[in-house]
C-alpha cells in the first residue's frame, strides 16, 4: 500500500469529505511525526508502536573501499517499535 | 533534546487546526490512518509512505533461545516482524533537528 491508496481508502470511508481535505489530514499525520522527532520529541500510538530518536555516538569509521580512517560524527535517527498489539495481530493472535 | 512526548491526542489536535472538522471527527480519521495501516501489514502488505518511510513485514525462522538468567534452553517458535525503514527526507531532517 503506498499513500495515494491509503488516501483513497479513508475517502471512501468519508464521502462528505473533499479528497484534498482527505489528503491534507494524511499529510498532516505524517508530517507532524515527522517535526516532533525533528525536535527531539517521541511519539506514542498505543498498540501501533512508538516512534523516537536515537543517538548514534561519533566513532571512527573506515572507508571499505581504501581501508582509509574517517571520524563519523555523533548523529540522530529516526527509530520505529512496533507495538504490543500490532505485533500480536501479526502473528495471529486476536486482542 | 526536548523529551516530549506526543500521543493521538496531538496528531487529532494537528488534524483539528489544519482542516477544521470537529476534534471527535479528527480523533477517529487518525484512528482510521492507523488502522489501515495496520490492517494492510497484518495482510502481509508493505506499506510505503512516500517522504515518510516503509513498513514492511519480515518472517523470522525458529531457533533457540537461551534464557540469559539460567542458561536454559528455549525454542523460539517462527514469528512476523514489523520493521520501518525511514525514508531519506526523515532521516535529514531529524538529524538536522537534533544537531547541536
Amino acid at each position: 500500500m503506498i499513500r495515494s491508496e491509503l488516501i483513497q481508502k479513508i475517502a471512501d470511508e468519508n464521502p462528505h469529505l473533499y479528497h484534498r481535505d482527505v489528503e491534507r489530514i494524511v499529510n498532516t499525520i505524517f508530517e507532524e511525526i515527522i517535526e516532533a522527532m525533528a525536535r527531539g520529541d517521541r511519539v506514542e500510538l498505543r498498540g501501533f508502536g512508538a516512534f523516537s530518536v536515537k543517538k548514534r555516538e561519533a566513532r571512527i569509521g573506515r572507508n571499505p573501499r581504501t581501508g582509509e580512517s574517517v571520524q563519523v560524527e555523533e548523529k540522530y535517527v529516526p527509530f520505529f517499535k512496533t507495538g504490543k498489539l500490532l505485533r500480536d495481530r501479526l502473528n495471529g493472535k486476536q486482542e | 533534546m526536548a523529551g516530549k512526548t506526543l500521543t493521538r491526542m496531538d496528531l487529532s489536535e494537528a488534524v483539528f487546526r489544519e482542516v477544521g472538522l470537529s476534534r471527535n471527527e479528527s480523533a477517529q480519521l487518525v484512528e482510521s490512518v492507523l488502522n489501515h495501516i495496520s490492517d494492510a501489514l497484518v495482510r502481509g502488505e508493505t506499506v510505503k509512505i512516500s517522504s515518510f518511510g516503509t513498513f514492511s513485514v519480515r518472517d523470522k525462522a525458529a531457533r533457540i533461545g537461551r534464557n540469559p538468567k539460567t542458561g536454559e534452553e528455549v525454542p523460539i517458535s517462527p514469528r512476523r516482524v514489523l520493521t520501518f525503514r525511514p525514508s531519506h527526507l526523515m532521516k535529514e531532517r531529524v538529524a538536522a533537528g537534533n544537531k547541536r
